[in-house]
């Protein structure tokens, strides 16, 4: 088109078109040479293989966006948290409470681990709210891959990697930070951290199956956060012993994935002291949870994207 | 093709079908695509062509009939299926808080694609999307216009054979469709083969080398542009406007002139072959309407013919 234009009978001023003429030639001769694609064959093996670690890979991506906000998140809220409660109020708790309230340990040793499993808690009730209902509804970002060589349950997995991820580097972060005010004197207390990424699934990925399920939002997951994520946070044993509350309260207590996660926190931080039975519980129930969850979400996910 | 021995279809449909609980959005349509061909779907909002389209796009299942894209049923190579195309929904689903040139990126990874290809894959089409310099924006500092053309690179980076367009300008000014057009002309001349739903006959005349017309999930009618309209309507068509409370009680005055007479709650419209005599015949009856106008037959005559509605509500 551009030579047609330069190319006709009309005179311009002749420096110009001496100019004109080889930048347009140039311009149509350099464009980059572009290797083709590989075939659609080699693009469906590889999204058959690898197509989960391709959406975690985009997952991670936008959350790249965010990460100067992500960081100071992980950073600013441990200290917040472990100040207020481990230093502030351990110093009036542990003055003014027997050595053995809290298994002999530290009042700030006792919370720090409640304090990991719930940041991961809170950290999967935002992922895996308002972002899913995102990917359905508000900007569809589902339906982009889903169009792709993907399968739906890579979508779902590939979410959940990345957010594994972001779990797992956040409670490094936590962790070295509890460490440092001397709240983990165990040798094993840095196993606490898978414990916290866990937990955070086992609460996250039923909830991603239900935040799915939602088609209109009508402030479901506010709701969410003040009558489910709130009593959890205050009543699975994170401030105090679960054995410490009315007998009718404690089954919140049970049913929590934060005092599961909370007490085998402890366990590994400061050799807090349970039966094997109740520790194998914790880790079954813990898992059992997460596995249900992404089975349903898998589930959710096929029905609604393959409508 | 009349001298085509081997059929070499990309896609084949036949009795095409998809219910929702008792809706028949789909009912039975069969169709076959030749490579290279630019094919529409043209018909009314809801008449069941977005939902062949997300059939055969393979993210959507039938409900009966047999439909096969590149030889390959889409429920069983899913995958595979999806790897042959190129998909332009009617909704963009840009990741909004990628920037521009990411989202060609991270597109072409979940076809598995390394970087060292999509890194100037992906200026090649900013280039060819006019986008060149939006690369670090961000997706929603742009004009609808703009996203569309996103989307299409976007649908580009696998280098697709078949490119599925659902509605692909509706929503658009008229300058950001004629930029789409001349896009999507390209692509067609470089020898994708197009798919495509619109209910704008104008976009359908442009671009489709063959279409069907669908209303309530069946197929009216196929065939070319030009050939539908010489089947289904006259040369000419001649509107005239009496005022909204007489266009209808007008129409039996001009009963007889031209073949046929639709009268429409905003206007009449007389298909003839010759639409300058016909209105001499309608002034010589002493009728005057407001306004008159002769025009060509359009593809909008074509299904109003077929369905008795026009296709924008």
């Amino acid at each position: 088109m551009t030579s047609q234009h330069t190319g006709t009978p009309d005179q311009p001023a002749p420096g110009q078109k001496a100019a004109a003429q080889p930048a347009t030639a140039q311009t149509t001769t350099t464009a980059p040479p572009v290797p083709a694609a590989h075939s659609p064959k080699i693009s469906a093996e590889r999204a058959r293989k690898f197509g989960s670690w391709y959406y975690a890979e985009h997952a991670l991506k936008v959350m790249n966006g965010y990460r100067w906000t992500l960081l100071a998140y992980s950073v600013g809220n441990p200290v917040m948290y472990l100040f207020a409660m481990g230093v502030g109020l351990a110093t009036l708790v542990d003055s003014n409470s027997a050595q053995s309230a809290f298994g002999g340990v530290s009042y700030l040793a006792f919370i720090a681990p409640a304090l990991l499993s719930s940041a991961t808690i809170m950290a999967a009730a935002t992922e895996f709210t308002y972002p899913v209902m995102d990917g359905f509804k508000w900007r569809r970002v589902y339906y982009g891959p889903h169009a792709s060589p993907l399968g739906v349950h890579q979508i779902v997995n590939g979410y959940i990697i990345a957010i594994a991820i972001r779990l797992f580097l956040m409670s490094v972060i936590y962790f070295g930070i509890v460490a440092l005010f001397g709240a983990s004197p165990s040798a094993w207390g840095s196993l606490a951290i898978l414990v916290a990424v866990v937990c955070g699934l086992s609460f996250g990925l039923p909830l991603m199956a239900y935040s799915a399920s939602i088609t209109e939002d009508k402030g479901q997951f506010a709701l969410v956060m003040r009558f489910i994520v709130t009593p959890l946070f205050l009543f699975s044993g994170t401030f105090f012993p679960l054995e410490t509350l009315p007998v009718f309260l404690r089954w919140i207590g049970w049913i929590s994935p934060l005092w599961h996660g909370t007490e085998l926190g402890r366990l590994l931080t400061y050799g807090y002291a349970e039966p094997l039975w109740l520790t194998a519980i914790h880790v079954l129930y813990l898992v059992g949870l997460a596995l249900l969850g992404w089975v349903l979400a898998r589930r959710v996910y096929e029905r609604r994207l393959g409508k | 093709m009349p001298n085509q021995t081997i059929p070499n279809y990309v896609i084949s449909a036949d009795r095409l079908t998809k219910h929702y609980g008792n809706f028949a959005a789909v009912d039975g349509i069969s169709f076959d695509v030749p490579a290279g061909e630019s094919f529409g779907l043209l018909g009314p909002n809801g008449a069941g062509k977005s939902t062949t389209m997300r059939m055969i796009g393979g993210v959507s299942q039938r409900t009966s009939g047999k439909l096969t894209i590149m030889g390959l049923d889409p429920e069983q190579y899913g995958p595979e299926v999806r790897a042959h195309l190129g998909v332009v929904p009617q909704q963009d689903n840009l990741d909004e808080e990628l920037r521009v040139r990411d989202n060609l990126l991270v597109y072409g990874r979940y076809f598995g694609l390394p970087m060292s290809y999509l890194k100037p894959k992906a200026d090649e089409l900013l280039e060819f999307a006019q986008l060149t310099d939006k690369a670090k924006a961000k997706v929603d500092s742009l004009s609808g216009g703009m996203k569309r053309r996103l989307t299409i690179a976007r649908s580009l980076i696998n280098e697709p054979k078949i490119l599925l367009l659902d509605e692909p300008t509706t929503g658009l000014d008229p300058q950001a469709r004629h930029i789409l057009w001349d896009r999507l002309f390209r692509l067609k001349e470089s020898g994708v083969t197009l798919i495509l739903t619109t209910h704008y006959m104008d976009e359908a005349e442009q671009l489709c080398d063959r279409l069907v017309v669908v209303d309530k999930g069946q197929i009216m009618a196929e065939g070319s542009p030009a050939s539908l309209i010489r089947e289904h309507s006259t040369r000419e068509v001649l509107e005239l406007r009496f005022g909204s409370e007489r266009n209808t009680t007008v129409a039996a005055d001009l009963a007889g002139i031209g073949d046929r007479l639709e009268p429409l709650p905003d206007r009449v419209l007389i298909y003839t072959h010759d639409g300058e005599s016909a209105l001499e015949k309608v002034t010589a009856r002493g009728l005057h309407p407001i306004t008159s106008l002769v025009r060509r037959s359009s593809l909008e005559d074509v299904f109003l013919r077929l369905t008795g509605r026009s296709l924008v509500d």
